[in-house]
Formats: structure tokens, sequence, C-alpha cells
């Protein structure tokens, strides 16, 4: 039924958003990005520390709707164990493919999941070049 | 379950639905055919009629025109009454915090040439008597305000607003009574309103039939051109099955109106006691002049769609909310920004609407639900 527009959200949406996985703040994280969603006003942040140029942990905090959390929590679960080069190959595609669809309307929140994370390794990167950068906004 | 959202829809009462069952053959017929079967369907049209104007005290039930619902009877009163004073002059003043169903026709009405000038409102959603006097000019024929709002509950001045509106003799007062009907008493004459909305799925009747009063006197053009029911205002055959059960629930509602409304002040109270106390949350709307069945807050560092899904799937408790991330246009509630609120405190808003199904030991529950909802969300926060 692919012309039938998506009616609520998928089961693995609701999921990831009664069950968010890696909730929270790195305190000494290698990066860390946020970003504001310029459409309705929402914010994500992701934190990462890099072990070896993998991400060997990830949180999100979230302050929007509940695809927005979802979508913050399944970045976080595709990126855990990549190296920054592979996390930085997901897209905002990628979020909603995994989480069973989006509604359309609501496509918008995975840019923002998989912003923040691109974000947070350009953050890591700056360090990582010796700049005094620190987190974006 | 416990359902707070009656602005949204209500549940039909079921002894409307009783008298629709006891009524059925009455309401198979044509009002507009002249043997029995029609006749007796006429009947029941106009005894629905009687029981609409009895709610609202008009003067006459032949100023009550049924339509299929509120919004077209606003699109009547707004553009009907424009369009037919036209000679009188082209301005209507809408209030900011009007239906979509009053500013999409307002904005039609501009693009025929019309002016519109935006009333705005206080913090508390009260429209100033002193700033619609100064913003009404000579050129203005229709002034549209809600007799109380969906969203946050205000109760506005009306009996106020009504004298400065005729203060010019071909000024009308349309008021849209959508939410306020039923709830509190309403009285047309005393108010001196012109032009009053009201739905049959707000008082507890089947949607499909909404009612303009029009009073005596009025003029007004139809929007609906065909056959000439409705005195011509509003052509079609009559919606008869949902139309009998506004009228019976009309009536319901006007009897039980006091006691009902005082039964639901007390859970509002104890929701808005209960709830205001958790940290960061602020009521929206004016904290007396409000709907007795209303209760909308705000928190800070959440967000509004996140707080209905939480609400209904852990808890099975149905809201509504004003945030962007719910809208068909991703921007706030157009309510919540006309009462001075931005688009991040606009993004936690939450509306609670009780009705005759909400029992008052419901209520800490409910509160309950809200403070570890709140407090689930704002470990999400990154504010
Ligand atoms: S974050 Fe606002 S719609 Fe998803």
């Amino acid at each position: 039924m692919k012309d039938s527009p998506q009616i609520g959200y998928s089961k693995k949406v609701m999921d990831h958003f009664m069950n968010p996985r890696n909730v929270g703040v790195i305190e000494d994280a290698d990066g860390i990005g946020t970003v504001g969603n310029p459409v309705c006003g929402d914010q994500m942040e992701v934190s990462i520390k890099v072990e070896g140029d993998r991400i060997v942990d990830i949180r999100f905090r979230t302050f929007g709707c509940g695809s927005a959390i979802a979508t913050a929590s399944m970045v976080t679960e595709l990126a855990k164990g990549l190296t920054i080069e592979e996390a930085l190959r997901i897209t905002r595609d990628d979020v909603a493919t995994e989480l069973e669809g989006l509604p359309p309307r609501k496509m918008h929140c995975s840019n923002l999941a998989a912003d923040a994370l691109h974000r947070a390794i350009e953050d890591y990167r700056a360090k990582q070049a010796g700049g005094s950068r620190g987190a974006p906004d | 379950m416990v359902y707070l959202d009656h602005a949204s829809a209500m549940p039909v009462d079921p002894r409307v639905l009783a008298y629709l069952r006891d009524h059925g053959d009455a309401l198979c017929g044509n009002p507009s055919s002249l043997h029995s079967v029609g006749l007796a369907a006429r009947r029941e049209l106009e005894a629905a009629r009687g029981r609409v104007a009895a709610l609202i005290n008009a003067p006459v039930s032949s100023s009550i025109v049924f339509t299929a619902g509120a919004t077209e009877a606003n699109n009547l009163a707004i553009r009907g009454t424009a369009e037919r004073n036209q000679k009188h002059g082209k301005t209507i003043a809408v209030s900011a915090i009007e239906h979509i169903s009053i500013i999409n026709p307002a904005k039609y009405l501009v693009k025929q040439g019309f002016e519109l000038a935006t009333v705005p409102v206080d913090a508390d959603g009260l429209v100033s008597p002193d700033v619609l006097a100064g913003l009404m000019t000579p050129d203005t024929t229709v002034v549209s305000i809600n007799y109380a709002n969906d969203e946050i509950g205000t109760i506005e001045p009306v009996r106020e607003l009504a004298r400065l509106v005729h203060e010019e003799e071909h000024r009308y007062l349309h008021v849209n009574a959508t939410a306020a009907g039923g709830r509190i008493p309403i009285d047309v004459q005393s108010d001196e309103i012109d032009l009053l909305t009201l739905s049959s799925s707000d008082l507890g009747g089947p949607r499909g039939a909404g009612a303009l009063y029009v009073a005596p006197g009025v003029r007004l053009q139809t929007v609906m051109p065909g056959g000439g029911q409705e005195r011509g205002l509003r052509s079609g055959t009559e919606n008869l099955p949902a139309i009998a059960g506004m009228g019976e629930a009309a009536r319901i509602a006007g009897g039980e109106m006091e006691q009902e409304s005082r039964r639901q002040q007390k859970i509002r109270d104890a929701l808005i006691a209960g709830i205001g106390g958790i940290g960061e949350t602020y009521l929206t709307g004016h904290p007396r002049l409000r709907l007795p069945n209303h209760a909308s807050f705000r928190f800070g560092r959440i967000e509004g769609e996140s707080i209905l899904l939480n609400m209904d799937t852990l808890f099975g408790i149905q809201v509504a909310t004003g945030s962007a991330c719910t809208s068909q246009t991703l921007e706030p509630s157009h309510v919540l920004l006309a009462i001075g609120l931005t688009h991040e405190e606009a993004h936690g808003s939450m509306i609670m609407t009780t009705g005759r199904d909400t029992a008052e030991e419901a209520a800490p529950g409910v509160i309950d639900a809200v403070r570890q909802t709140v407090e689930r969300l704002r470990a999400l926060s990154p504010l």
C-alpha cells in the first residue's frame, strides 16, 4: 500500500518513543551536536564518545514531538559502535526506514536526528584538529 | 480510559440516541413534502428549532437557521452578512483567537476586496472593549468574537462588546458559541447578539448539524443557493436526524446546565490546582472567566505532541495540544501566539476538556498521570 499515507506512528516509532535508548548527555563528550528545527522550533542534542575513530558511546536529548524523540533514539542506536566515517553515512532516510516509516508530515524530524549526529561528529573533528571551537550553538 | 478532549469531539448523549430511535418514523420524510409523512418530518424540524431557540433565549424560533455544522454557520454569518451589507461598508473585524472557520471566510472576503481588521486579545485571551472601540470605523459592518474560546477556555465580555458594535446602525456582532453553547447561560436578547453559531456535536448531539441564530431585522444573504430551504438562507434538504438530535441535545443541555456545569467546574478546578502545582506549569487562558469544562496549560521545556502520546499510551487519557508539531502547517496554534506566547512556549501546550461522561473521581489519577508524563519528558529534554 505504497500510495496510502501512513496514519499515525509505526510500532517501532512508538517503541522508541516509549523506551528511548541512550538518553542523556555524556559528561566528558568528545563531540556535541545541537540543532534546532527551523520548521517547528524543536531542539535536539547528541553527544558522542570516540575511541580510536569509533563511536563507543552516544547519548541524546530532545525537546520535540514523539517522532523527534523516536528518531533521535534510533540514530543513537544506528551510530553506536560505528566508525566516524560509517556514522557520517547515516542519512535522514536511513533513520526513517529503520523506524518502519514516518507520517509524511513528520519526515523533517528525522532530518533533525541525523543532522545532530553529523554536527556532533563535526564538533569532534574540529576538536581533533586542535581548534578551540566548542559545541556549535 | 479518561477522555478529556470534548472540545474536539463529544460523545453523542445516549438520551439523544434514544430520542432518535423513538422518533425514527417521523425523521424519514422530507419536511418540504405536503403529505402526512412530510408533515411529520416538518413537525420534528420545527420542534428542534424551538428547542435550540430556547437554549439561547431567541425571541422567535424562526430566527434559528439550521446548517450542516458550525463551519457552515460561520461561513454564512461572515460572508453572508458582509456581502449583503457592503453598501454600508466593506470592513470586517475578527478577533485574533477566532476559529479557522471564521478566519478563512474573512480571508476569502479580503480577496473579494474587503478589509480585515484583526482584534488583538490580552494575555488571558480577553478582547478589551477599548481596543475594539478603537479598531472599528464607520466602514465596519461585521464584528466576530467568540463567546468562549475552545483552546484556552476564556469567556469574552460579549454584552459589553455588543453595545459598542451597535453604536453604528449597520454593524452586526457575530458570536461563535460553539464552545460555550450548553455550558454557560447564553441569552441572545439581553446580550444583544445579532448572529450566533452553535454546533450539534458540542451539545452532545450527532455531527452533521449546526445552527446560526439570526436576530430579527439582521439582513444577510445565502452562501448556498438552491431550493430555498431555511428561509432561503441554507438550501438543501434538511439533515433531519442530525437536526432532531441537535434539538434534543439542546433541550437536555439547557435543563442540566446549572447542575452539570457546577459538577464539571469542580473537576476543572481540581485539575487546575493539581496540575498547576507541577513546576514550570502555567495556566493558559483566564483564571476565572473560563468555561466550566476547560483546563489548559503550558509546560516549560517539553512539547505537546509527546505529552499527548505519553498520556494516551501510558495512561489511557486523551488530551489535546496546540503545539506546532501536531498542526498541518507546523505552526503553533494562532490562539497561543495571540495571547503572546513564543513558539517555544506554545510548544508545551496541553488542553483538557471534560464532559458529562467525566467522573469527578478521575481528577487525582489524571493529575498524577500528568505529573509523571512531565517528569519523563523533562528527563529527555536538553533545555
Ligand atoms: S519535532 Fe516538531 S514535528 Fe517533530
